[in-house]
């Protein structure tokens, strides 16, 4: 039955429109390109979105790395990698470096990405607005004009209640001075690493759009200037491979409120103490 | 100042059978600056008609009114409303005000309209107000809950406040005391000697004889019958 | 003078139903004028056309601009239109739910007319909106707080606010004093009086309160089936109306 599947699941008439949107998401940095998603195996919220680019993406030569949270070894990301490996055949890694494609949720990796390499972001809700402004004929329009003071009125209310912006993940950009984008939900810490060599594509299966930050694309932060951008970390190192320079996960250890912080990208973890070890 | 010549008015009741009831005809005085007439008549005859048209609260169907060389009968809205604010003062036998605000800035608000600032504003209405009596402890108050009394010399007080070249008055000393009713008539002949041509309606006869140079029966205007 | 706004036969139709026909007016800066006529009179849809939610299907609305003097901004485009409605223009909607963010706190209620106009300070955007609730009595310990909490009174006030913190010349009103209780309409028209005066405001009232109107117009126009069937002088037209509808319309009011 395997053998039937067209290459990477989706036949190619879908890649194809797939990769029309893609391109046109490239061409304009942060613009939401609507595209037809289809139906996948699996169910809205798992990353149907990520999913559908990836399969745009691979070829047969691709070596593919999917995270969740930071992690490879978690249900999402190890189905998604079964998915590909049965469906398309390509290589799987677990090591950031390795990899040409990474899917991810939640998090862009510690070690930073090259030219060579595609980020595939799955995305729930594209719109940045949506939470201010239900209606989506009038968010087009906002992007259409730029207008987006509402976008700063979200923070201010985040300064008015909790004294400063408590936004801390899914913390809007602005790219290359024009539009305001979602960056998914990664925590504000991975916010910097946006602008990037790598080629980073974002897709939303269940709200169908896709857009894109090519290569060095700017993406700037929104903030006030009395209370400017602070991507912040925890002040622990990792409790397992000592990193001060990584996003951490709180680990509850036992019933008696035991817990430690660990580094949520697995591989970069594992890396560091390889390294130490030897 | 003030020129009425061959002024005309009636009403058409179009919700009553289009009845018109023809009020004026032929109306025509003048009045200069330092002058006072006084309108009279028999009740009915059309003085408070006569004031209003004056005023441009009533629109003329002939004639000509002109006030300070603008003819309300065919003045823009706006003409009229600036000649309300700089040139023309009318007291009327009612004083009609938004709810709230205190007695201090309804006497203020024609000097504040014309973008006088608070200060002098205020002290010429604190001024106007001990004048006529009213009370220091009424100043904060909406002037909506006064006496009859205390409301007719709070209009007063508005209606004087700003030296209007022309001012127009409905029975301003109806009931006011003595004491009050001599300041009244004061403050109409320190209009009268700044320059002011007055046309008003005196029931009180006393009063009239007092202020008023000549008089205009308005009784005469009455259209006869066909 | 130049008008603020002048309006020239002006038409919008539902299909074959007239919304308003053929109306024309001036509004000079200062001025406020008041729009009257019964449900169904077409003033509702005239404001809307003026103030650029529906487009027209004939006629020109010439609004004065601070750059560029008059322009015709039914054919100007959408993003200048916008423009202006964030900036030299306000609207206050008869329920406040439509004109304000109910999620978003007082403070940020105020502040998003600035942050649309580029305000990236929080301190000064905090600034503004204090002065702001002040001017329109709601006190400053409630900025924090959603209008959801605030009573209608408070609410439309903040809607004031909100509307005006950009300092517009041209504001329009629909019903702005309707739903709400009588000694509560009083202090709103108190307040709406003395910021027209004190700000310089132009402003189109829409109601079908002819109190509002003696109060707040200096000058009326009525209408009837999406046509104006008197204008003038607001209390000439309330004391001696000439057109068979407004003597109806004076006289249908119940004297207290």
């Amino acid at each position: 039955m395997i053998s039937h599947y067209n290459f990477a699941y989706l036949d190619e008439q879908t890649k194809r429109m797939i990769r029309r949107a893609i391109l046109k998401g490239v061409a304009v940095p942060g613009y939401q390109v609507p595209f037809a998603s289809r139906e996948m195996p699996m169910p809205y919220g798992w990353g149907t979105g990520g999913v559908q680019v990836s399969a745009a993406c691979l070829t047969p030569g691709d070596t593919l790395k999917v995270i969740d949270q930071g992690a490879d070894d978690t249900t999402n990301a190890v189905s998604i990698r079964k998915f590909f490996e049965r469906t398309a055949g390509v290589a799987v890694t677990e090591r950031t470096a390795e990899a040409s494609i990474i899917q991810t949720r939640h998090r862009i990796p510690e070690v930073p990405l090259t030219e060579d390499q595609i980020l595939v972001y799955q995305v729930p809700m594209p719109e940045p607005l949506r939470f201010l402004e239900p209606r989506e004929s009038e968010t087009r329009k906002m992007h259409a004009l730029e207008e987006y003071g509402l976008m700063h009125v979200k923070l201010y209310e985040d300064i008015a209640r909790h004294g400063e912006i408590a936004t801390a993940y899914n913390y809007p950009v602005k790219v290359e001075d024009r539009y305001v984008m979602s960056p998914s939900p990664i925590p504000k810490f991975d916010n910097p690493k946006l602008e990037s060599p790598a080629l980073q594509l974002f897709g939303a299966g269940r709200e169908q759009r896709i857009y894109a930050l090519p290569p060095h694309t700017k993406a700037v932060s929104l903030d006030f200037e009395d209370y400017p951008f602070d991507p912040s970390r925890a002040d622990h190192p990792c409790a397992l491979c000592g990193a001060t320079d990584s996003y951490l996960d709180e680990v509850i250890t036992d019933d008696a409120g035991g817990r430690m912080f660990v580094c949520s990208d697995t591989d970069y973890c594992a890396g560091r103490r390889g390294e130490d070890a030897a | 100042m003030i020129e009425v010549e061959n002024l005309s008015k009636s009403f058409t009741l179009h919700n009553q059978g289009s009845a018109v009831i023809k009020v004026l005809d032929g109306a025509a005085f003048r009045v200069g600056p330092g002058e006072c007439v006084a309108l009279t008549g028999e009740s009915g005859a059309g003085k408070s008609t006569v004031m209003r048209i004056l005023y441009g609260n009533y629109l003329a169907q002939g004639g000509r009114v002109s006030i300070g060389g603008v003819d309300l009968t065919r003045a823009a809205p706006r003409e009229i409303l600036a000649l309300r604010r700089e040139t023309l003062g009318y007291v009327s036998q009612f004083l009609r005000v938004v709810p709230r605000v205190p007695t201090l800035e309804v006497v203020a608000e024609p000097l504040l309209a014309l973008g006088v600032e608070d200060d002098a504003a205020f002290v010429r209405a604190r001024d106007l107000l001990t004048r006529l009596r009213i009370p220091e402890t009424l100043w904060s108050l909406s002037p909506t809950t006064f006496s009859g009394g205390e409301q007719q010399r709070v209009n007063i007080a508005r209606g004087f406040a700003h030296g209007y070249p022309a001012l127009l008055l409905d029975e301003p000393t109806a009931s006011l005391d003595a004491t009050n009713r001599d300041t009244v008539l004061t403050l109409i002949e320190e209009a009268k000697a700044a320059g002011a041509a007055i046309v008003g309606i005196f029931h009180d006869a006393e009063a009239r004889g007092r202020v008023a140079d000549r008089e205009v029966d308005v009784g005469r205007f009455t259209p006869v019958a066909a | 003078m130049t008008p603020l706004l002048e309006v020239r036969n002006l038409s919008k139709f539902y299909g074959a139903r007239i919304g308003c026909a053929d109306v024309s007016f001036n509004l000079y800066p200062g001025e406020v004028l008041g729009i009257v006529g019964e449900s169904g009179s077409g003033k509702s849809t005239l404001l809307n056309c003026l103030a650029g939610h529906q487009p027209p299907d004939t006629g020109e609305v010439i609004f004065d601009t601070r750059v560029e003097g008059p322009r015709d901004t039914v054919r100007m485009s959408e993003p200048e239109r916008r423009m202006l409605g964030r900036t030299d223009w306000a609207f206050v909607h008869q329920n406040p739910r439509d004109g304000l963010r109910m999620r978003i706190s007082a403070g940020g209620n105020v502040g998003e007319r600035l942050m649309a106009v580029g305000a990236r300070h929080y301190g000064q955007i905090r600034d503004a909106a204090e002065d702001w609730l002040t001017r329109v009595e709601i006190d400053t310990g409630r900025m924090d707080d959603r209008p959801s909490a605030f009573s209608g009174g408070m609410q439309q006030r903040l809607q004031i606010a909100r509307n005006l913190v950009t300092g517009p010349r041209l504001v329009f009103m629909d019903e702005p004093t309707g739903g709400l209780d009588v000694s509560v309409q009083a202090r709103l028209l108190d307040l709406l009086r003395g910021l027209v005066r004190r700000m310089g405001l132009s402003a189109v009232i829409v109601t079908h309160d002819l109190a509002v109107v003696r109060l707040l117009a200096d000058r009326l126009m009525v209408m009837k089936d999406g046509h104006v069937v008197e204008t003038g002088l607001t209390d000439q037209v309330l004391d001696d109306p000439q057109h068979a509808y407004t003597q109806l319309l004076v006289s249908s009011v119940l004297q207290v």
